[in-house]
């Protein structure tokens, strides 16, 4: 892994599950080979590496690309990694770094983490970050969020970011080329969708959006066409998106449709519940046979 | 009106299709005096004292178009069975219904219930009123009974803080 000629990497953890460790540990095995192959992964405290973080601290003046895992706090008592703050670490950490990407929702936007009312400090990078002077940094703090995030968008990224150096972001610092499209696209009970016909969790048919919570319509995140190991998504198993790309990831009670008098609270991105509204009174009004029986039986 | 019947089918290929204009054309009044009323910015039981005040308005200036609806439409499913089931010809008007059941469910001035009880209730006091008008059964002026009607279809409707 160590190769100087290639741009480095560090993967520092603040407070995580490790799930966006095991995402991608569960890529491709030839993307995967790809990426070390064309980085230099100096560090990541779930890998057999040589480096220790307080090696990378004392003498690693230059950090090509940080990815940063988990959501970060001043607060020692909450978290600390050798007597440290996980705050602390990533200032120092950052103020080496040409490019900074948070890794996962907890990076992105403090997460679940953020979410304890017993301490307010718990925050995404960007927040953390925001009253350093980070003059190594080249590029805006790049957020890949997702709970965990897809290995392939961490490798996309990466690989963008090496041959062009820079990656078009929207307005909450995620890649468009990754989130600029819903779950819902290339969901495959679109039709369901159309027809108004509700699903059940875990089944094949329906549409998970009336009930069972789905947040698909109005979530950005190319899940449904860059599927999950290749072959699936949450959809397509009969799971509802639970909108984890999205600042306000997590919610109450993410696998119910919050309904006002049997009408959805929300309805799909950019249309007006009138519009929503209208062309579902039209849609329930045909029942399509084909659509309300299993598909195999 | 002054025009022949034969000359009706110019514009209509068949009755059945002047039909489905008529009740679309009758509903839509409605859909577009509820949707005014629904982009109001007044409290929810303001809209149904509104909405229902414009609404028996209509039923005695035009009489002949809620009575084409409860006579009619209601009454001669045969005749609506091919492009106007179910909500196709009156769709504006559920729409305007569900906007403002949806409005006042998410600012708390309704309760939550499911959506086809409250716009049964809601349209089967409307529907009620207008056939006693017809009937001229009432016993004082239509205009009236605005708020007492009103005011029923509130209560079925508000917020119960104590569940």
């Amino acid at each position: 892994m160590m190769n100087q000629s290639k741009p480095t990497i560090v993967w520092f953890q603040a407070i995580t599950c490790n799930g966006n460790t095991h995402s991608l540990l569960s890529s491709n095995s030839n993307r995967f080979e790809l990426f070390l192959n064309s980085f230099n992964l100096i560090y990541h405290p779930s890998l057999t590496i040589n480096n220790s973080l307080e090696y990378i601290l004392e003498n690693q003046k230059e950090i090509d690309f940080l990815l940063v895992e988990g959501s970060i706090s001043s607060n020692e008592f909450i978290f600390s990694i050798s007597n440290d703050s996980s705050k602390n670490l990533l200032e120092k950490l950052a103020l080496r770094s040409k490019y900074i990407i948070a890794v996962g929702s907890c990076a992105s936007f403090g997460g679940i983490h953020a979410k304890f009312t017993q301490n307010d400090d718990i925050c995404g990078i960007k927040e953390a970050l925001e009253n350093n002077n980070l003059q190594t940094l080249i590029h805006p703090i790049i957020n890949l969020s997702g709970c965990p995030v897809h290995p392939e968008w961490i490798f996309q990224t990466l690989f963008s970011l090496k041959t062009f150096g820079k990656i078009d972001l929207d307005e909450v610092g995620r890649p468009k080329e990754l989130y600029s499209t819903l779950a819902h696209h290339g969901c495959t009970r679109n039709e369901y969708f159309e027809w108004k016909v509700e699903g059940n969790f875990g089944q094949k048919e329906g549409c998970l959006f009336y009930n069972q919570g789905c947040r698909g319509p109005m979530t950005h995140s190319s899940c449904n066409k860059i599927l999950w190991n290749e072959i699936s998504s949450k959809t397509r198993v009969g799971m509802p998106c639970i909108g984890c790309t999205e600042t306000d990831f997590p919610r109450n009670n993410m696998l119910e449709t919050k309904k006002n008098m049997g009408i959805p609270q929300e309805v799909p991105l950019g249309i007006s519940k009138r519009a929503y509204l209208s062309i579902s009174g039209v849609a329930k009004t045909f029942k399509i046979d084909r659509l309300h029986k299993k598909l195999m039986e | 009106m002054k025009m022949s019947v034969g000359n009706m089918y110019n514009y209509f290929s068949s009755k059945e299709e002047l039909a489905k204009f008529a009740i679309k054309y009758s509903t839509n009044i409605l859909a577009e005096e509820l949707r005014e009323v629904n982009n109001m910015d007044i409290t929810s039981k303001k809209k149904i004292y509104l909405f229902v005040k414009k609404y028996l308005e209509n039923v005695q200036k035009s009489p002949e178009i809620i009575e084409y609806f409860l006579r009619v439409y209601l009454s001669n499913r045969e005749v609506f069975k091919q492009g106007c089931e179910g909500f196709l010809c009156v769709g504006e008007f559920v729409t305007e219904v569900m906007i403002l059941l949806d409005d006042g469910a998410q600012k708390k001035e309704f309760r939550e219930q499911e959506f086809f009880p409250a716009f049964g209730m809601i349209m089967g006091c409307l529907g009620g009123f207008a056939f006693l008008s017809g009937e001229n059964v009432l016993d004082k002026d239509l205009l009236s009974y605005s708020d007492a009607v009103a005011e029923n279809i509130y209560r079925a409707l508000k917020y119960d803080e104590s569940v």
